[in-house]
């Protein structure tokens, strides 16, 4: 492919491989993180934490 | 839904949950559209192939400059209006706005290479984005650093504030100083100096550029919203404990 694109091909690989691994890597953290914090919440809610409702119930 | 409305967390994130779908749909087709449209386009005069290191450079540039514009915009909200959703929204920009930045970087001396016999040179243009990269990971320590969430919003939109100036030396640094990187050529007086044949593509891949910046910030903001909640039942916790 990058003969193609004459004789700079591998600069022009190279600049468009490291843009699609950033963007990998962006959308790799967004959803890991998003799977990390829902696990985290419902083990919290197993545990019988709930929000403020419950902190209220407590209080009361 | 009006938009007092969505300074409820609920309800943004009932809102994000229905937009997403649609927004990662649309982000996919304009990329298809503007990769065809890339591969298609024809080769510079001058630069020949290279010119293809564009289609993703400039996107990224421009994205850079946005995320820190959006963040200032949410700064003044964390720091006038205190709107709820405001430094959720700074927060949840930096690491992507950082991210568009270090890939402006990094095509940049790719292209820098074989056009200038160079990856790097200390000219206004280039320096001045390093500057802004350098700031957003300075964003990112403070967020990191300032454990309670409300300090750590104030902290960050000042130093987004300060930071803004360094938006218009970034857009006129090629204006105002000799630089080795091209003075502009997309907007500027007197229309764009790009053949329609790449400006085309160009311009669609600075909309799927864009419809993906918008994506993964929802996204990261919806992230952020749930790391809030986790944190307030983790001190109810600690409070039921102590």
């Amino acid at each position: 492919m990058s003969a193609s694109l004459g004789p700079y091909g591998g600069f022009i690989v190279a600049a468009y491989l490291s843009a699609l691994v950033i963007i990998a890597m962006l959308i790799a953290w967004i959803i890991l993180d998003r799977r990390n914090l829902l696990r985290l919440i419902a083990e919290m809610e197993k545990r019988g934490m709930g929000r403020r409702s419950r902190h209220g119930e407590k209080q009361a | 839904m009006s938009l007092i409305d969505l300074a409820n967390p609920s309800r943004f994130l009932a809102l994000v949950a229905r937009l997403l779908p649609w927004l990662t749909a649309a982000t996919l087709l304009t990329f298809a559209a503007g990769g065809v449209a890339a591969y298609l386009a024809p080769d510079d005069y001058q630069q020949g192939a290279t010119v293809k290191i564009m289609f993703i450079h400039v996107p990224a540039a421009w994205l850079g400059i946005f995320a820190w514009v959006l963040m200032s915009i949410a700064a003044l909200g964390t720091l006038v209006w205190r709107h709820p959703l405001a430094d959720v929204a700074g927060k949840a920009a930096a690491p992507i706005g950082a991210a568009f930045t270090l890939m402006c970087l990094l095509t940049g001396s790719l292209w820098g290479r074989p056009m200038w016999g160079t990856y790097w040179v200390w000219d206004a243009r280039l320096t001045s984005v390093l500057i802004l990269f350098l700031m957003y990971l300075g964003v990112i320590a403070v967020w990191r650093t300032v454990e309670e969430p409300a300090r750590a919003a104030r902290a960050a939109a000042v130093l987004t504030l300060v930071g803004l100036i360094n938006i218009p030396i970034i857009k006129f640094s090629v204006d105002w100083w000799n630089t080795l990187h091209q003075g502009a050529s997309v907007i500027r007086l007197g229309g764009s100096a790009i053949h329609v044949s790449i400006l085309i593509p160009l311009l669609v891949m600075v909309a799927a550029f864009t419809l993906l910046f918008v994506t993964l910030h929802l996204a990261a903001m919806r992230n952020e919203i749930l790391r809030r909640r986790l944190r307030t039942m983790m001190m109810i916790q600690a409070d039921a404990t102590a």
